[in-house]
């Protein structure tokens, strides 16, 4: 019996010995834009998603200025306002989407950014300063961290035909085999662009006409996803899935069957960017790390770890042609014209949640 | 010193940590971007959809708890009659699965079901957004909070009660129906409880093995306190939890009816 | 041949359902050994194919908070399962001695925690911690930390579930346990710990494993609650959600060392037991139907 235990412990000795052994560092993490950091001190509190970050970013930031940081991680945008209302909030800064974000606009809950002291902005691609602009005029509030685009993931194998349309995910033959994408302005985005509508509509009749047709869609549908829909399509269990074009480009990487289309129709081109909340206490802290991960050698490593597309012209010029090369994750300017932004549906947001309840209920049966 | 002084810390506990947040939710359903309002709550009680949901999610629990106890009474009982220390020990084995995290048990099962089982039996589609899959690990979750009350009441049953019976001339099944069922109703209450009631707000399980496609009440919720919440407003939200609160209570008012135990009560239902 | 076939069909409906019950747990322990990286990544999220044997998932594992969030997780699984156990457990005995109406009240308001969504619950808390925050900062105060808060909600939502393993015991046992020791001579106190605690210990051994249960699982009060510090369950959540999924391996981490400490608790109670089996064996005449049942 003592021995078991004996035993026991020891393999867990081995685990915990193996896994205190660091990872090789063979990449470089030398700055491209220059050393500009002084010594701050104090504490940064972020708030971002999961696995959004090169945490060795963070290990180097920590060292260059001696700010300590803590990186909290949020998984949807509304927690992330939930958050942020409350009246003892303690984040210095924030990686919202944006539509979100012009609602803090509205809202007055965020800082404006000093320019002054995040020089590497000028890494940021003009195409995609132009797209920001929309929900953030004059990127006064926020500068664009990750983006990417909303299309259709199939199967080569199962799809022969030629994918362009958003009709195909009302196509029968492909019943039972279609995933949709569990979130109320993704879906019925999919729906109003097939019907010609615009994304940001604010006509009540159009939103109900979007909704009859995800019902009508609902026979057909494997389900509703979000990450469940990446390993399904990996392991060729759906032909087709509506998918955001950063986890479209990694599921590619690991299923070579597996093509990614931006519809003809157009689709939602979107930004998570990162703001400074009118609470932060740190600004100055938070100011550097704005700028800190817009240094072009850095950005780059960040985004071969996120596999999302960046907004930072530093980081596409150094990126391998791996990354450059794809229009998943580099789409042309083309594609990008057919594309628009979520915007703020104010009140109005209470008819797409209506609708959205209504196809869900209408699951159920 | 009376007994019920024992209880006095929690009822404090209770009260700060309990009830006052719950305050918080009556607040919220009446209050709207800080003016009173009643549109809000009335709108959502009126809505005929909300209540299918609740009921599709009061059955979808109900099947639970009823896999639950068939399949974890006959587990309590062969544990009571083992060696205590024995039966201890595994019956805390029951419950080790639930100290690996929830989320991943829920990504395994699900990793199960889409690719390892129907890989295994060379099926072509997969298993996952069935009934069957939502109710199997929805009964995966609850079944040894059904399992440890049963136990412990089972264990407690005085095993002379069973041999007076023996001896007056009952056989096994008579011994059970009337002597061993009746005896252990608290714990089959309590295993109800622990099961029946988290069941019904139970949201993740339906998203990621359900495929999205059962739209159970906690997800209801879940929808209602996301949209809505990041504008301030929890009104919904705040509704749909209190039409929840108010059915479990009816239900305690018609189970306190039926459990005449009036001495022995204790009785939460 | 009848009663042996019955017995060997007990034994082999116990260790199929536990087997049910083990069948995620040994799913992600065998992946955790599995070779993740595909193309120039390593992606987490398709714990579907095998790929091969490798250690490389353990040692990446702590390069990121998860053993902070580890440790936390324990810590705090301990403490509050510790403090919500004898606050429960002294609750269910003082509510037992009450009126059925105040009883019935206060088990009804006992309910809530279980009834509502983890959600509600969370943002709930949440409400209160920031009405209190910003009270004591108006006092000039310091505010409550994470750790704290965290505390107070798993104490709460585990309580309940103590009572409701403690409260059916106590229905078994006798009444008159708490009076006839307090007549012996007993303090309330000696009389509480002596006569009725050992009578129900069964109930409150299962309400702890259900607190600690609650406890370690919960990810959704803790992700409201919980500024600035994550539990593992969140930090599991939250991984989930990006590109490279949950490292399989972080199941073995949380699940061995309770394992290991379970075992040892128990194999140790097991030995004891039988030494005194053996002592009792010598003196078998003694004690036969003497207890107090």
């Amino acid at each position: 019996m003592k021995k078991f235990l004996a035993i026991v412990l020891c393999t867990v000795m081995v685990f915990v010995l193996a896994a205190c052994k660091g990872k090789d560092d063979e990449a470089d993490y030398s700055f491209a834009d220059g050393d500009q950091y002084d010594y701050i001190g104090g504490e940064l509190n972020i708030l971002n998603w999961g696995e959004y970050i090169d945490e060795e970013l963070i290990k180097i930031f920590e060292e260059e200025t001696g700010v300590s940081v803590k990186y909290v991680k949020m998984t949807s945008n509304e927690e992330m306002l939930i958050k942020l209302r409350s009246a003892d909030c303690v984040y210095d800064l924030c990686f919202p989407s944006d539509y979100i974000i012009e609602q803090l606009i509205a809202a007055d809950m965020l800082l404006p950014l000093d320019k002054e002291k995040i020089p590497n902005a000028k890494n940021i691609a003009d195409r995609m300063i132009q797209f920001t602009e929309v929900f953030d005029p004059g990127n006064k509030y926020s500068l664009p961290y990750m983006w990417g685009t909303v299309g259709i993931l199939y199967n080569t194998k199962m799809v022969t035909e030629p994918v362009d349309s958003w009709n195909i995910l009302w196509n029968e033959e492909y019943a039972g085999k279609i995933w949709q994408y569990d979130s109320v302005r993704d879906a019925i985005a999919v729906s109003l662009l097939r019907l010609g509508y615009d994304i940001n509509t604010r006509n009540a009749d159009e939103v109900d006409k979007a909704k009859d047709e995800l019902i009508k869609q609902i026979p057909l549908l494997k389900g509703l996803g979000t990450d469940n829909i990446r390993s399904s399509m990996i392991n060729n269990k759906a032909a087709l899935a509506v998918i955001y074009s950063g986890d479209a480009f990694a599921c590619m990487d690991e299923n070579e069957d597996l093509a990614y289309v931006v519809p003809k129709e157009g689709s939602n081109v979107w930004f998570d960017n990162v703001v400074i909340p009118k609470t932060a206490k740190n600004v100055e802290a938070a100011h550097a790390f704005i700028n800190f991960i817009n240094d072009a050698n850095l950005a780059t490593r960040n985004c071969e770890f996120i596999y999302y597309s960046t907004p930072n012209q530093g980081a596409l010029d150094r990126l391998d042609p791996f990354f450059i090369e794809s229009e998943t994750f580099n789409p042309s300017d083309e594609i990008l014209s057919r594309c628009s932004v979520f915007h703020d549906l104010g009140s109005f947001v209470e008819v797409f949640n209506n609708a959205w309840s209504e196809f869900k209920s209408a699951m159920g049966n | 010193m009376k007994r019920r002084v024992f209880a006095y810390p929690y009822i404090v506990w209770m009260i700060l940590f309990i009830a006052v947040p719950m305050l918080f939710i009556f607040y919220y359903a009446v209050n709207v971007g800080g003016t009173f309002t009643l549109t809000k709550l009335w709108s959502t009680l009126s809505d005929p959809a909300k209540w299918k949901v609740l009921w599709i999610s009061v059955v979808m629990a109900f099947k639970t708890t009823v896999i639950c106890l068939l399949l974890g009474y006959p587990i309590a009982y062969i544990l009571s009659n083992m060696k205590r220390t024995v039966a201890g020990f595994i019956s805390v084995l029951f419950f080790v699965p639930m100290w690996m995290n929830f989320v991943l048990r829920t990504y395994a099962w699900q990793a199960i079901l889409e690719y390892f089982l129907p890989g295994l039996l060379g099926m072509e589609g997969t298993l996952t957004g069935t009934e069957g899959a939502v109710l199997m690990v929805l009964v995966y979750n609850f079944l040894p909070f059904m399992i440890m009350p049963l136990y412990n009441t089972l264990a407690k049953i005085d095993k002379s009660l069973i041999e007076a019976s023996r001896d007056l001339g009952a056989n096994g099944v008579k011994t059970f129906f009337r002597v061993i069922l009746p005896l252990s109703v608290p714990g089959i209450v309590s295993g109800i409880t622990m099961v029946f009631i988290p069941a019904i707000t139970a949201f993740t399980v339906p998203a990621l093995i359900g495929n999205g496609k059962y739209n159970l009440y906690g997800n209801e919720i879940e929808l209602a306190f996301k949209t809505l919440s990041g504008q301030g407003d929890y009104a919904v939200g705040s509704t749909l939890s209190i039409i929840l609160l108010l059915c479990v209570f009816v239900s305690t008012l018609i189970m306190n009816h039926f459990d005449k135990d009036q001495k022995q009560g204790g009785q939460m239902w | 041949m009848v009663k042996k076939a019955a017995r060997s069909f007990k034994y082999v409906y116990l260790a199929l359902m536990l087997f049910f019950l083990y069948i995620p747990i040994l799913y992600l322990i065998v992946f955790s050994f599995n070779d993740f990286s595909t193309g120039r990544h390593i992606s987490y999220a398709n714990i579907g194919q095998w790929k091969g044997f490798t250690l490389k998932n353990y040692s990446t594992l702590f390069s990121g908070d998860a053993g902070k969030a580890l440790l936390l997780t324990l810590e705090i699984g301990a403490v509050s399962s510790v403090v919500a156990t004898v606050i429960g457990t002294a609750a269910a005995i003082g509510i037992y001695a009450m009126k059925k109406r105040t009883r019935n009240v206060i088990l009804n308001i006992s309910q809530l925690p279980m009834v509502n969504p983890d959600l509600v619950t969370g943002i709930t808390f949440m409400m209160l911690f920031t009405f209190v925050n910003s009270l004591l900062v108006h006092l000039g105060m310091k505010q409550v930390g994470d750790v704290t808060k965290l505390l107070i909600a798993h104490i709460s939502f585990s309580i309940p579930y103590v009572i409701f393993s403690v409260m059916p015991r106590l229905r078994q046992s006798s009444d008159l346990l708490y009076e006839a020791a307090m007549d012996l001579g007993c303090s309330p106190m000696k009389a509480l710990f002596k006569a009725v605690i050992p009578d129900i210990m069964p109930g409150i051994t299962s309400g702890f494993v259900m607190a600690l249960t609650m406890s370690l699982d919960d990810f959704v009060v803790s992700y409201f609650v919980s500024d600035l510090k994550s539990v593992l369950s969140v930090y599991i959540y939250s991984s989930a959600r990006g590109a490279k999924g949950v490292n399989p391996a972080l199941a073995t981490v949380i699940f061995i060392p309770l394992v290991v400490l379970l075992l040892a608790v128990n194999l140790r109670r097991l030995a004891k037991e039988r030494e005194y089996e053996i002592q009792n064996k010598k003196v078998k005449l003694k004690d036969k139907g003497g207890n107090i049942q």
